[in-house]
């Protein structure tokens, strides 16, 4: 058994878990924030990812106990109150999901791609969004919509963030 | 997965001696690769040692005509950083194409190093610029390192702590990814330094990854994209499976040099 403290989606958690949990089975199962979902459990489909200290990782990949002091946000930790954010709200309106199990994962990797590509001053094309969905598979939707929420809300990200500036 | 203890070792000195205590101890790195084959009961380590709160083995550092890297820097931070990809731009390149975004997030130049899977992206970098793996207790050049399919030159409980890579004149990387796994069905580094030419293919070698001879004369006499595309590939000891014919990979291989050829310009 390890003592793992971590923050998740802004709060301060502590618990004592076996050593072979993994982050998935932590957020789920100890914690009860079923949004993160678990698809293949073989690190191949991307529908449990998370941020761990602002990066996108699979979660069924990751052992809880490695990652104690760590900033972790989930699905469940991006909307501000009702409103949603606005990577959730581009799926909403483009219809970027059917079935709805890869979507956390989706949203997860699109808000990563949208943070990284704007740290680094690209420009994040259709092409580049194809390219960085890589590790997310979807079953239903045939990727086209995603890709268009995605690509609208890294406008409204980006104009949220100069605003702020 | 089976049971197991979970140490996180603060020295490298700490890392070897939890894994000497242990009776069948793994390093723990990205975990990209060891924790899917834990899952799926293909290895059962009872201890793991996690490197990665080893401050020595973080990061990338210029010397006299070489880059060193840590061995648990991860690959999106091989791929970001700013002197790889002054230095050697196609090392970078290709540390930005391995697997996806997440993987990369995770995963770490030492573990693929150690792990010398067949279609890894990193052990042709490695090979290819003729690197030397730095361990705990030794240096191994890369000709004497990667010994076979997942087999290094890496005793039980050693420690790749840093990989130091040689300043190149030029060099770049081409991958025909595998479109279901990314890894490489034939990945090509093509390295010119000090006036010394050097190939390495991976993906393609039943052995794992090989120096293709023929290929680096051709291009030590002409470094041209005619050279790598006369250059024979011979079909011996090249993987044939449910994913390419010998035949195929061979071919891809004069293929992969021809592409990084012109983009080591
Ligand atoms: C979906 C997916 C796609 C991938 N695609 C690619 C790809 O396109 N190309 C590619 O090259 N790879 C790919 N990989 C593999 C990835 O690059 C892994 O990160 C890498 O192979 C292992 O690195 P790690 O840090 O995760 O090591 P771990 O999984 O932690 O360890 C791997 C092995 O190395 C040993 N080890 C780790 N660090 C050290 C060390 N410092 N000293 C000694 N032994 C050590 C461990 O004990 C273990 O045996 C992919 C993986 C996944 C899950
Ligand atoms: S559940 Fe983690 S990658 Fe599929
Ligand atoms: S919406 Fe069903 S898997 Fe993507």
């Amino acid at each position: 058994m390890n003592n793992v403290k971590m923050t998740v989606n802004g709060k301060a958690v502590s618990r004592d878990v076996p050593d072979t949990t993994l982050l998935s089975e932590f957020l789920r199962e100890d914690l009860r924030l079923t949004g993160t979902h678990v698809g293949c459990d073989t690190s191949q489909c991307g529908a449990c990812v998370v941020h761990v200290d602002g990066r996108a990782v699979k979660s069924c990949t990751t052992l809880a106990a490695s990652l104690d002091g760590a900033d972790v946000t989930t699905i469940e930790g991006i909307a501000n109150g009702g409103d949603l954010h606005p990577m959730q709200a581009a799926f909403n309106t483009h219809h970027g999901l059917q079935c709805g199990f890869c979507t956390p994962g989706m949203i997860m990797s699109g808000i990563d791609m949208v943070n990284r590509f704007q740290a680094d001053g690209k420009d994040l094309t259709e092409e580049a969004i194809r390219e960085e969905l890589e590790g997310n598979i979807c079953r239903c939707t045939g990727y086209h919509n995603i890709v268009k929420a995605i690509e609208d809300a890294a406008g409204t990200m980006a104009d949220m963030a100069k605003a702020a500036e | 997965m089976y049971e197991t203890k979970y140490h996180k070792a603060a020295s490298v000195q700490d890392a070897v001696a939890a894994l000497s205590g242990a009776s069948e101890g793994a390093v723990l790195a990205g975990g990209q690769t060891l924790l899917p084959t834990m899952k799926q009961h293909l290895a059962s380590p009872s201890d793991l040692v996690d490197v990665r709160g080893i401050a020595g083995m973080q990061g990338v550092t210029v010397g006299d005509g070489t880059i060193t890297i840590g061995a648990a820097t991860r690959h999106a931070d091989v791929a970001g950083n700013a002197d790889v990809k002054a230095h050697i731009p196609g090392l970078a390149a290709l540390a930005g194409g391995i697997g996806d975004p997440a993987v990369r997030s995770m995963g770490t130049i030492g573990g693929s190093v150690a792990n010398n899977d067949p279609a890894a992206d990193y052990p042709a970098a490695v090979l290819g610029l003729g690197a030397t793996v730095v361990t705990d207790r030794r240096e191994i050049a890369a000709d004497d390192f990667f010994e076979g399919m997942f087999s290094t030159a890496l005793d039980d409980g050693e420690i790749i702590t840093a990989i130091r890579f040689p300043v190149p004149t030029r060099a770049a990387y081409a991958k025909f990814p595998n479109p279901a796994s990314r890894y490489a069905m034939v990945g090509v580094f093509v390295a010119e330094t000090g006036g010394n030419v050097r190939v390495a293919v991976t993906g393609a070698g039943e052995d794992g990854v090989f120096r293709h001879d023929g290929m680096e004369s051709a291009l030590a006499s002409d470094f041209s994209v005619a050279s790598a595309a006369g250059a024979t590939t011979s079909q011996e000891g090249v993987l044939n499976d449910m994913h390419a014919s010998a035949a195929y990979r061979a071919h891809l291989v004069n293929v992969m040099a021809e592409r990084a050829v012109s983009k080591a310009g």
